[in-house]
Order: structure tokens, then C-alpha cells, then sequence
């Protein structure tokens, strides 16, 4: 099946298997490989993405659902080899150690500040319990979610 | 120039942050096939036949091999290698990559598809039937230890192994018969499963006119697998290539020689295209070890103050259904540390290894040290009962050298603890975690009868890290060094290379060891680059584990510069016309002594180097020097944690409030760093203590493969932490300990006694790992005398 999307500002399309899931069409069709894949149950969140605005799990969502949608992907999130505030955020406070949640977590908290603006601490924990880190204990996600909006700032 | 101490933000963060690092599934290549795992539903069964006609006929399916088939092509010389053969007549049954006539475990490999895409390799492998016929499973260590079925046909026993470490059993035995306190504890180290965000995952290409391999591996150890990998196929070592990209996490899981890394090079090999496997997470749970996995009995022995006087331990350690890397030393790297930080004259311990039919152990972060430090730490709360003073107290009054500082400080477990200063570091976590106020909320919450009780617990742990001295592996029989190699040039233009046999999956190397090397050499660390991870890179080197990579590889980074250096000194001194003996080097530039205006600069001297016009005497061209550090010792991190919990009485469920960490690990490089390794450990040490346990049924399968069943802790499970460190610097010439794997030593038990102490007024003096609300409530109830 031909679908057609806008990814990252361009428009992006590609026939393919009808049970084709988003993450992999972004990835292996794409190439953009940022998006990673942590688990095959919709329960780790590394490979978030922003479709329409908001975010969601790209392994829950074939393909052919995201014909005609807008998608980001972490390459999409800044422009010109420039970091996203909270990319930044994450650099500054330490906020990753093997990068593989990482791309995931940034586009939950981005989404999650654009929603939420003024969430305080408790707001953030329960605001990325869908997006799971194995190295960081979390404290430094948080520091930097915050330090980029919400009570902390 | 300063740059070790400082807090330097990763530059490893960029490309990570942006999606342009590259992890082995985001690493295509042309041509390439498919693995799909045909894995055995049975944990103990013959196989009587496959049939895979209609999955070699599925589209895409370029081939479909079973274990005898492979057997029949020779595509391996030997079985899966166990590098730590414990003793002299440990049981090591084989253990090939795929199982030809038995399976021991579920999930083990009975056969392999190969296909154009990963869809369609799923796809076939679903359509390969094959025939079992069940055997009896030894589902549990309890079942293993039981010895009533064996989980493998030919053997006529689950036992592999019996370690003893029993410095001095007349002693030991006199401690226990004067002792005036005793404790008498069992515990369960419960099988958790790794998940490291990044699944593992292989991709093998050949060059088929060319013979050489090359093997990108998700994996912590290419230098490792390099050489297994040549041992068990008979490839040359010369002509394989291993390759760790970027690495996305790996807390022992990647550390091993796995089924499918030798399948990907060996086929690989034989068929002349790539071949490639990325782990379904659901896979993971049998496709990649496990850790934990023992039942320990820990004895104290103590006189009148409560002062310990004997400690005896016994471990029966599930191996799991084979021998992997290092699967039946992990339990021993534990056992020198039973003693804890504690004055104990007389210690032994055994341990006896046994097969079951379930995913094979191996290690996990800590690595047999958490089970240890557990152990003693429960043992050291239940002695403290006993003899009717505080958990702080029992400790103070136990501490090695009285709590005061010492270095090179022999203990019973026959090592030599490098250094320690225990006593201030319990005091400042006490400080810090407010301790005495805990206790007044404590006693109101219980005077008032409150729902939500208070449980305050304390772990002063120590660790043993920097694996390791090559002659002590050697005493222990494993089957390598212990040593780390780094390279360290200086180019033309003055700027630095550093080549280091560490390999990073998270750790931030690449940032440290350029701080190591900036204030070595005295330039700039953004003027200092790192290659690592790749053996045709950097060829030599023992990679990442035991929280080794600072005090063995960043010794040698730090030796190498010191080599380099001296070097340069010869060159600038036959330039500035003075002897070698009056040149001084300090921030990256040569003076001479007593003449501070005749100077130069390294970078001066490292562009003379490489020109060589101008060279002293007998001295080569160019600055780069080699150094492989084997070090003297280990190293012994330690510190106090304090975790606080509130425990609902009516729900049994448990909440970690506060979490307070004041740890040693010697001299720091990257403070920051430190301090993400500890807050990452700790919530790994506290989820085996609330969530995580991997759950099998009586026929060996597990219940909780997935991320959905599995509870890997979110931000919302866990509080933010404080942290602290004191510094006792280690005595190798950084002073650097390690920190790696602290956080998961110190937790489970503190969380645990904290549980303990909250229950206490119950009568409640042990808890099963993990405590789920319902293991609590039920204990709460029990206590009461209540019926549900």
C-alpha cells in the first residue's frame, strides 16, 4: 500500500506492507534511525515520536494509520545542526548515559511541556512513566525536564 | 590545567541526543539475511524430528538450517566457551548455538531461518514443526538442589560444582562454639532479568574474496568475543573484526559469546553474504542470561557486644541449563566479600553450583557483590536485633580498623582491602539523611497508630572492582587476564589520540579519559581524541565490566601519557640545549630549570617528533607510546545508603520516599558522571528489592518475558536521590576506585532493611525479594494471627 506523510517538514511516501508499523517505515524505509526500538510490547517508549503534535508510541501505529499525518522524529526536532532546548537540558544535566531511551524521552517531554507547561516534579515522574530508562535512576531526566519548564525553571 | 575533578558535560551526548548515533540495528547493509529463532517451547525435551518444508517455501526464505544440519556443516570447531571452569572438575556439559538432540532450556535454539527481511524471517520461523518429546524439568534451584530429576539426560546429578574458601576451619568452628550472639539467616537472591534498553542484536558481513569477518555486536566485551569467537569457529583470529557501535546499555547482558553471534559470523562465513539477528525483547528473556539466581544461608557468630567474631556463608548457585562465559564464577566473585566492612576474625564459605532448565545465569550488574553485600548487610540488621542495639551502632562497633582510615589492610576472606576510612562516611549519610529526625517520625507515625508506617534501613557496603590482577584470575582459574591496554599519541598538529582497549556502553569514556589524558599532557581534553570499540582499532584490550574501566584502563591511559612525556622530555631538552635532568614539564610546557624563558611546548615538540629533523641521539620519531597495566590489586569501593520507605499496613504496599547515598570510589575524574552511575545503580538495586523477578512455572517457563509483565521501574516509581561521596583515594596512581556497579550493591539491601524496620513492631525480621504488596500485607496479616 502507497502512504504518504510529511516527516520532519518534508513530504515522505513509500509503498508498503499494510501491517507495516510506523517505527519501522520511519527506520528501514526512511532511514531515520533515530527512532529507536527497546521492546515489542508498546511498554519502553524509545521510540516516540510526535505525530500531529503529540506524542506517541511509533510501534503501536502501522503506517498506513499515519497516512497523511505530520510526523517528527528526534532528527526533526531542532533544525540546522542546532539542539533543542531540551536536548540541551539533557546534555547540561546529565539527563542520558547510553543514549538509546534518549530520543524517545525527549520527544515524551517535549510533548509533555507543550501540554503542561508549569508540571511540577510529581507531574513529570507520572508524565514519563510511559518512556523507560535502564541508566540514569531517572533523577537527571527529571532535573532536566524541569530545568527546561514546568516548576523548575 | 585541571580538567580531572570537574564535572565536564559528555561529549558523547550530541550524537546521542540527535538520533545520529549509530546502534547495530540502525547499521544497514545490502544483501544482508535475516535470523528468526526457531526456540523450543519445552524447557527439558528430546527432539524427535523438525520439519521445515513449509517454512523454506515461505516467501523471502532464503534457507532454513536445524542443529543437526549444522552439526553435519561443521560451522563450529568447539562448543560455547565458559571462560571460568571454577574447579578442576566442575560439570560443563556443551553448549553449541543450536541443540541437535536435547533441549535444556525454554527458548534455546532448535533451528535458524534465514530470510530477506526480518518480517519474513518471523514469519518462517513460526512454520518450522518440530516433534518433542517432553522430559522431566528441574524448574527451580530448590528442584536443582533437590536432585530428584536431572536437567540433563546424560548427567546423573545437578551439581557442577563445590567451592570452598575456609581460610581456617579451626577457628571458625571455635568461633561458632564461644559465640555468645548467633544468627542463622536465609535469603533468595531471586533471577532478574538485565533489560538493557537496547536489545542485543549482530550483524555479520563478509568479504568473501578477502576472507575477513567483520562483526558489529551489540556486546560489552569485542575483544573477548574476538577471541572466543576464533576458538569455538575456527576462523582465524586475524581475519575477524569485531565492532561495538554505539551500545545501549548493557549491566553484564552484553557481556557473554552468544548462540547467535557465532551463528551470524559462522554462516555468515559459509553462505558469503551478511547475515544479521536484532533480540525481540520478548526473546530476551531466553536469548540473553540472566542474573541472580542463588539460595544463601549466613551465619554470624558474635560475642557479648554484639562484635563479630565467626561468619559463615553457604550459596547454592543456579547456573541455569549451561555454563556460559563466566557463569559459575559470578557467585564467587561474592564470596570474598561476606565479611563486609567488618572486623571478622574468622570467616568460610562454600558454594555449590546446579544446573536447572532455565535461561543460563551470568552477569548481572554487581555481579555475585550485591548478593553478597546483601547478605551480610540483612545478617548485620538481624544482629543488631539480637544483640538490642541500633542498626548504626552494630555497625560502628564492627567497622574495620575501629572505623578509622587504613590502606593495604589484610581481612579474612584472604584479600587486601587497598583502602578504607568507613567510619565518617556512615556518620555523613546519618547527617545527611537526618537520621535521628527519621527516627522521632518515625515513633509518631507508630505512637499514633498511623496507616502509613516508616521504615528507615542502612547498607554500608564494600565492593570489589577493577578486575582484576591477572595473577589473582589466574588462582581462581579463569581463563584470562585481568590487564587493559591504551595507546596514547601525540599527532603532528599537537592534538591527541587515545586508543583504549575499555569499551563503552553509557559509562561517558570517551569525556573522562579525555580529562585523563588533557591534564597528563597538559593541552586541552577538546584537543584529545578517543577510539575505542573496535578491534582493528585498537586491537588490544579486555573491554567493560567489574567496574573495571578507571582504575585498569584509565591507569594505563594515565601511564601511557606519563610514557609519552618522558619521552618528549628527551626531545626538549636536545632542543632547548639542557640536560634531560633540568627539564620540568608543567601544563603542556618544557622549561628548564632556573631559566623559565627557555620553554617549549608539547605540541612544539610533538610536531619535532614528526619531522624528526632535529632528534637526540638514538631516540625514534614520533610520540606515541603503549602501556598494558596489570594492576597490583583490586580496588574496594564502599559507602552508606540510607533508604526510607512508607509501607501502607492496609495494602502492603511499599514506597520509597527518600534515598540518601554517600559513596567512596577514591579520587573522581567526572563528578557528574559518578553520580549518574550511582543514581542509575541504585534504582537497579531497588527495583530487585519492590519489582523485578524474572517467574517460572513448574515446567520451567517463564511468566514474564515482556516489558508489560516484567517491572523495569519508571520515573514514577522511584524519588529523586541525594547523593555524597567521601574520599579515600585508592592506592594505584590515580587513586581511583570505580563506581560502576555501587549503586546496585548498596540498595536491595537497604531498601529491604528499611522494610524490615518498618515492620518490625509486627515481629517481622525478613522479607522475600521482591516485596510486592502482597508479599507485605500477607506478612503484616500472618503477624496479626488475621485469616484473609
Amino acid at each position: 500500500m502507497k502512504v504518504e506523510m510529511t516527516v520532519n517538514g518534508e513530504s515522505r511516501s513509500a509503498d508498503v506492507e499494510p501491517r507495516t508499523l510506523l517505527v519501522h517505515f520511519l527506520r528501514d524505509d526512511l532511514g531515520l534511525t533515530g527512532t529507536n526500538i527497546g521492546c515489542d510490547t508498546s511498554s519502553c517508549g524509545a521510540c516516540t515520536v510526535h505525530i500531529d503534535g503529540e506524542s506517541v508510541k511509533s510501534c503501536t501505529v502501522l503506517a498506513v494509520q499515519a497516512d497523511g499525518a505530520d510526523v517528527t522524529t528526534i532528527e526533526g526536532l531542532a533544525g540546522g545542526g542546532e539542539l533543542h532546548p531540551m536536548q540541551e537540558a539533557f546534555m547540561e544535566c546529565h539527563g542520558l548515559q547510553c543514549g538509546y531511551c534518549t530520543p524517545g524521552m525527549v520527544m515524551a517531554a517535549t510533548s509533555l511541556l507543550s501540554e503542561n507547561p508549569d508540571v511540577d516534579e510529581a507531574g513529570v515522574r507520572e508524565g514519563l512513566e510511559g518512556n523507560l530508562c535502564r541508566c540514569t535512576g531517572y533523577h537527571n531526566i527529571v532535573k532536566a525536564v524541569l530545568s527546561v519548564g514546568g516548576d523548575g525553571s | 590545567m585541571n580538567a580531572i575533578g570537574t564535572p565536564m558535560k559528555r561529549r558523547e551526548d550530541p550524537k546521542l541526543l540527535t538520533g545520529e548515533g549509530k546502534f547495530v540495528d540502525d547499521i544497514q547493509v545490502a544483501g544482508q539475511l535475516w535470523m528468526g529463532m526457531v526456540r523450543s517451547p519445552f524447557a527439558h525435551a528430546k527432539i524427535e524430528s523438525i520439519d521445515a518444508s513449509a517454512a523454506e517455501d515461505a516467501p523471502g526464505v532464503h534457507a532454513v538450517y536445524t542443529g543437526a544440519q549444522l552439526q553435519e556443516m561443521e560451522l563450529w570447531i568447539a562448543p560455547l566457551p565458559c571462560a571460568w571452569p571454577v574447579t578442576d572438575d566442575m560439570v560443563n556439559p556443551p553448549h553449541f548455538p543450536v541443540a541437535a538432540e536435547e533441549v535444556h532450556h525454554v527458548g534455546e535454539i532448535v533451528a535458524v531461518v534465514l530470510a530477506d527481511s526480518r518480517y519474513e524471517a518471523a514469519d518462517a520461523a513460526e512454520l518450522v514443526v518440530v516433534d518433542y518429546e517432553p522430559l522431566p524439568a528441574v524448574a527451580s534451584i530448590e528442584a536443582a538442589v533437590a536432585d530428584e530429576a536431572t536437567a540433563h539426560s546424560e548427567l546423573d546429578s545437578n551439581k557442577a560444582f563445590h567451592w570452598p574458601l575456609i581460610p581456617d576451619p579451626e577457628a571458625l568452628d571455635a568461633a561458632f562454639a564461644n559465640a555468645v550472639h548467633t544468627v542463622d539467616a536465609r535469603f533468595v537472591q531471586q533471577r532478574l532479568i538485565p533489560a538493557p534498553m537496547e536489545p542485543r542484536g549482530v550483524l555479520a558481513i563478509p568479504s568473501p574474496h578477502g576472507g575477513e569477518i567483520t562483526l558489529y555486536s551489540a556486546t560489552q566485551v569485542p575483544h573477548i568475543l574476538k577471541v572466543m569467537i576464533a576458538a569455538t569457529s575456527g576462523i582465524s583470529e586475524a581475519k575477524l573484526r569485531i565492532i561495538a557501535p554505539a551500545v545501549g546499555g548493557g549491566f553484564g547482558a552484553k557481556l557473554n559469546v552468544n548462540p547467535d553471534e557465532l551463528l551470524a559470523v559462522t554462516l555468515a562465513n559459509r553462505l558469503g553474504r551478511p547475515v544479521r539477528w536484532t533480540e525481540p525483547r520478548s526473546e530476551a528473556a531466553f536469548s540473553t542470561h540472566q542474573g541472580r539466581g542463588q539460595l544463601q544461608h549466613i551465619e554470624l557468630a558474635a560475642d557479648a557486644d554484639g562484635k563479630l567474631t565467626g561468619v559463615r556463608v553457604h550459596i547454592d548457585a543456579d547456573m541455569g541449563a549451561y555454563m556460559m562465559l563466566i557463569t559459575p564464577g559470578v557467585p564467587l566473585l561474592g564470596s570474598f566479600l561476606y565479611t563486609g566492612v567488618y572486623d571478622v576474625p574468622a570467616f568460610g564459605f562454600t558454594c555449590e553450583g546446579h544446573f536447572t532448565n532455565l535461561t543460563p545465569t551470568d552477569a548481572y550488574r554487581g555481579a555475585g557483590r550485591p548478593e553478597a553485600s546483601y547478605a551480610i548487610e540483612r545478617a548485620m540488621d538481624l544482629l543488631a536485633l539480637e544483640v538490642g542495639v541500633g542498626p548504626d551502632e552494630i555497625r560502628r562497633r564492627n567497622f574495620l580498623a575501629g572505623g578509622e582510615a587504613f590502606e593495604n589492610l589484610d581481612v579474612a576472606s584472604t584479600l587486601t582491602f587497598d583502602s578504607g576510612h568507613y567510619g565518617p562516611n556512615l556518620e555523613r549519610a546519618l547527617e545527611l539523611a537526618d537520621y535521628e529526625g527519621l527516627r522521632a517520625e518515625q515513633k509518631r507515625r507508630r505512637d499514633a497508630g498511623e496507616r502509613i508506617q516508616m521504615g528507615i534501613g542502612l547498607c554500608t557496603y564494600v565492593e570489589i572492582c577493577g578486575l582484576a590482577p591477572s595473577r589473582a584470575l589466574g588462582g581462581l582459574n579463569y581463563g584470562a587476564g585481568g590487564w587493559e591496554h591504551a595507546t596514547v599519541r601525540l599527532l603532528p598538529t599537537g592534538k591527541a589520540e587515545v586508543v583504549s582497549g575499555s569499551t563503552p556502553h553509557g559509562q561517558g569514556h570517551e569525556t573522562s579519559w579525555s580529562q585523563i589524558v588533557g591534564d597528563k599532557l597538559g593541552i586541552d581534553p577538546a584537543d584529545v581524541t578517543v577510539l575505542h570499540s573496535d578491534t582493528a582499532i585498537s586491537p588490544l584490550g579486555l573491554d567493560t565490566y567489574g567496574s573495571r574501566s578507571l582504575s585498569v584502563g584509565g591507569v594505563a591511559i594515565a601511564a601511557a601519557c606519563d610514557k609519552v612525556v618522558e619521552k618528549a622530555k628527551l626531545i626538549a631538552a636536545h632542543s632547548l640545549e639542557a640536560s634531560p635532568d633540568d627539564i620540568q614539564f608543567e601544563a603542556g610546557v618544557f622549561s628548564v630549570a632556573g631559566s623559565p624563558d627557555q620553554t617549549v611546548a608539547i605540541q612544539e615538540v610533538a610536531f619535532g617528533a614528526f619531522t624528526a629533523h632535529d632528534l637526540p641521539d638514538g631516540i625514534e620519531p614520533n610520540l606515541q607510546e603503549q602501556v598494558s597495566f596489570d594492576p597490583p590489586n583490586f580496588a574496594f569501593p564502599f559507602g552508606t545508603h540510607v533508604a526510607v520507605v512508607d509501607i501502607d499496613e492496609e495494602t502492603g504496599e511499599v514506597r520509597l520516599t527518600d534515598y540518601i547515598a554517600v559513596d567512596d570510589c577514591g579520587n573522581q575524574i567526572n563528578p557528574m558522571i559518578v553520580d549518574g552511575q550511582v543514581h542509575g545503580g541504585i534504582v537497579q538495586g531497588v527495583a530487585q528489592a519492590l519489582w523485578e523477578e524474572a517467574v517460572y512455572d513448574d515446567d520451567g517457563n517463564c511468566q514474564n518475558p515482556s516489558l508489560l509483565d516484567y517491572l523495569v521501574p519508571s520515573a514514577a516509581e522511584v524519588p529523586s536521590i541525594v547523593t555524597d561521596s567521601t574520599i579515600t583515594p585508592s592506592t594505584n596512581p590515580l587513586g581511583v576506585k570505580g563506581v560502576g556497579e555501587a549503586g546496585t550493591i548498596g540498595s536491595a539491601a537497604a531498601v529491604i532493611n528499611a522494610i524490615c524496620d518498618g515492620l518490625s513492631p509486627h515481629g517481622i525480621t525478613d522479607m522475600l525479594m521482591p516485596a510486592t504488596p502482597q508479599r507485605v500485607w500477607r506478612a503484616i496479616n500472618d503477624a496479626k494471627g488475621g485469616a484473609a
